[in-house]
């Protein structure tokens, strides 16, 4: 009996020893949902390459952002850009590390994706509430020809707190002073329709749109596509109706000025171009310009030089879209020549 | 080895005897021979008597960690929440208000919703897991009891994400397909209990989730009532029986004052579990942070509050969640310490009545 718990406590023990011995090398981040499989995808590649791997914990942007301030993780990730003051604050560099898109999707008999179009201002005031029923006259006056069901609107939104929403209240903000005044952009809000129901999770907002007819929500591009939600044309600044795909989501960054604001931080909703898709996001890294340990700063770095080299055909798999090689080039030259080696 | 509460009795015994021989040691003290006998059985007092005080202070830093880790749990969770009650005072318990964005923050919505499905659950709950503790002391023939009530465990094993998914993908829309279009043709008419019953049919909901609650706590309260109708003497049963009572009436005046306590007891049990339940409820309450008259429209819990927003709450909203849980953690208090109160009241009065 005795040699039995003594074997188990050496295999224990040695086991932890492993343990510890691979995680001490592994780069640690936390932060954002949104980009983790595409961060977990690069990870894999790049420990098949350096054997060096990642910790990446998806908690949610917030979350990124207190343990970033913790100083318990080498980078944090967000979908709302931090701005410069607060970046000042804390002594932080903040790039881009990859975009995506939001997609609004509906379930409403007879209508496969793509088929129902709409304007911004419209969406807005589906979300709103102030359009309760599909059959409205402002749906059905961007849509000649379409017979609209008389169904009430069921709005699914997300509810826990998302970069997914982030980036649509900061389209509807854009597009809707209405929506501007009341609700305003954020990672939850409050949601002014009459019917809204909330969803957890990407999966969750899918799922209730799937269930309840004549509900519309919105997710990120990859779960409208491998689901098989229908989704709607929305029009954009060049009053073009799109399609979303990661072409229209590179056309609205292609015009973008990143170094327009410091950190980075811009809005990529309702770019300028024929082809781009009104509710683009980019999501962000974050770290020290001066890190406690310097080391795992750099080994952060590498991984992110190595996957904005190798990952672009990786990204495109996942439906998001890499950043344009000028760019990624911008970031080391003008970004992480500011982190202390 | 002898610390084990199991052999108390047999310690006490020895006790008693060395005591005993300690007296009689005293009474022939002049005998060298008996006092190198009493001086061994003095040690073996002595051995005990430390055993015992290790035993004794040992399980008493056991029952002391559980109530400092929940006074600790209590005191810190009261002091993140402390900036909320500071800019909202008491009046955050009744503000009908939560806009993130703004700011602006009350707890109501979430209290009603954690209330008002917990006592649908519970009115679901009770009156099914009555019969089916009735049914398997009372009724049930001899080879169904044991299946029957393995079957009951087995549903209080079921892990709570399970009733969520399963209330989400399969209960919400058969209920929205069926169940709420019959009750709002027939419940929904009536004055007074109609608008609880109006509104849009999504299938989600306060009383889809109170439904599933309801199903979550049935085998508990059920487990509880079916143990303590069965520890009611069979002669005070049998004799009911024998002097020609129907089973309704042995249940009505034999069991149930009987066992009056056990069964406040699983109800309770299961109310407190329906209160903090948070996987089952936050996948079917609908997580709308909206107060409304009607039952079938979506609301939030404080539990499902707490699962959605505490991974992208940071600063203030946070101090407010704290200030949620703090408020469940009282409410769960209130309900338990009620029913303490219910339990020695009927105590009283049962022998006052004697």
């Amino acid at each position: 009996m005795k040699s039995v718990i003594r074997k188990f406590t050496v295999a224990a023990a040695s086991a932890l020893t492993m343990i510890s011995a691979t995680h001490a090398a592994d780069i640690t981040g936390a932060g954002a949902t949104f980009p983790y499989p595409i961060y977990a995808k690069w990870a894999e590649a790049y420990k098949k390459a350096t054997n060096i791997g990642l910790n990446y914990q998806s908690i949610g942007s917030s979350g990124g952002i207190r343990q970033i301030r913790a100083k318990t993780v080498t980078f944090g990730g967000t979908d709302a850009p931090l701005k410069a003051a607060e970046l000042d604050k804390d002594g932080l560099v903040q790039f881009p590390s990859v975009l995506g898109g939001v997609v609004p999707v509906i379930n409403l008999e007879g209508f496969k994706p793509g088929e129902l179009k709409v304007t911004g201002e419209v969406l807005a005031e589906m979300f709103m509430g102030s359009i309760s029923k599909w059959n409205d006259a402002k749906i059905a006056a961007l849509n000649p020809g379409k017979k609209l069901p008389d169904q009430s609107i069921t709005v699914v939104h997300r509810a826990d707190g998302s970069g997914t929403t982030f980036i649509f209240t900061d389209y509807l903000t854009e597009v809707s002073s209405a929506w501007k005044d009341k609700v305003g952009k954020g990672a939850a809000v409050k949601w002014p329709a009459a019917t809204s129901v909330g969803g957890k999770g990407n999966e969750g907002v899918a799922a209730n749109v799937n269930r309840v007819k004549g509900a519309i929500g919105y997710v990120e591009y990859a779960y409208a596509k491998k689901n098989k939600i229908p989704h709607l044309q929305l029009r954009n600044r060049d009053g073009k109706y799109v399609d979303p795909s990661d072409k229209s989501f590179a056309a609205a960054a292609a015009g973008a000025d990143w170094f327009s604001v410091p950190g980075m931080g811009i809005s990529l909703v309702d770019q300028k171009g024929a082809e781009s898709w009104p509710i683009t996001g980019a999501t962000f890294i974050l770290m020290y310009k001066n890190p406690v340990n310097k080391a795992d700063a750099q080994e952060a770095l590498k991984y992110f030089d190595w996957s904005f080299k190798n990952g672009d055909q990786m990204a495109l798999e996942l439906d998001y879209v890499p950043l344009p090689d000028v760019l990624t080039k911008a970031i080391a030259d003008k970004v992480w020549t500011q982190i202390a080696k | 080895m002898n610390t084990s509460p199991a052999d108390s009795g047999i310690l006490d015994q020895r006790h008693l005897d060395v005591a005993d021989g300690q007296r009689r040691a005293f009474m022939n003290s002049s005998s060298t021979d008996s006092g190198m006998r009493d001086q061994r059985r003095l040690d073996v007092v002595r051995k005990q008597r430390i055993q015992d005080f290790i035993f004794h202070k040992l399980t008493l830093s056991f029952s002391l960690i559980v109530l400092i880790s929940l006074i600790g749990i209590l005191v810190s969770l009261a002091l993140v929440a402390w900036p909320a009650f500071q800019k909202f005072g008491v009046e955050f318990i009744w503000r009908v208000e939560w806009d993130i964005i703004n700011e602006e923050f009350g707890a109501a919505i979430s209290i009603f919703g954690t209330l008002a499905s917990a006592t649908i659950a519970v009115l679901i709950a009770l009156p099914l897991s009555f019969g089916i503790a009735l049914f398997l002391t009372e009724t049930c023939p001899v080879w169904l009891r044991r299946p029957l009530g393995t079957a009951i465990e087995l549903l209080a094993a079921v892990p709570s994400i399970i009733y969520g998914m399963f209330g989400l993908f399969i209960f919400a829309p058969l209920f929205a397909e069926y169940g709420q279009p019959a009750l709002q043709s027939t419940l929904g008419q009536m004055p007074l209990i109609g608008p609880l019953f109006g509104g849009a049919m999504n299938g989600i909901g306060i009383l889809a989730a109170g439904m599933i609650l309801a199903f979550m706590i049935l085998p508990f309260i059920a487990a509880v009532m079916r143990d303590v109708f069965e520890i009611v003497p069979p002669i005070l049963r049998e004799s009911a029986y024998g002097v020609g009572c129907t089973t309704w009436e042995v249940v009505r005046h034999i069991v149930l004052p009987y066992t009056q306590q056990g069964v406040i007891g699983g109800v309770m049990l299961g109310l407190g579990r329906a209160l903090g339940e948070t996987m089952a409820v936050t996948f079917v309450i609908g997580n709308s942070q909206r107060l409304s008259a009607s039952l079938f429209s979506p609301g939030s819990s404080i539990a499902s509050t707490l699962a959605n927003e505490f991974g992208e709450a940071a600063d203030f909203h946070l101090s407010t969640l704290f200030a949620l849980g703090l408020l469940l953690f009282v409410i769960t208090f209130v309900v338990l310490a009620g029913a303490k109160i219910l339990i020695i009241r009927t105590e009283r009065a049962k022998g006052l009545k004697t």
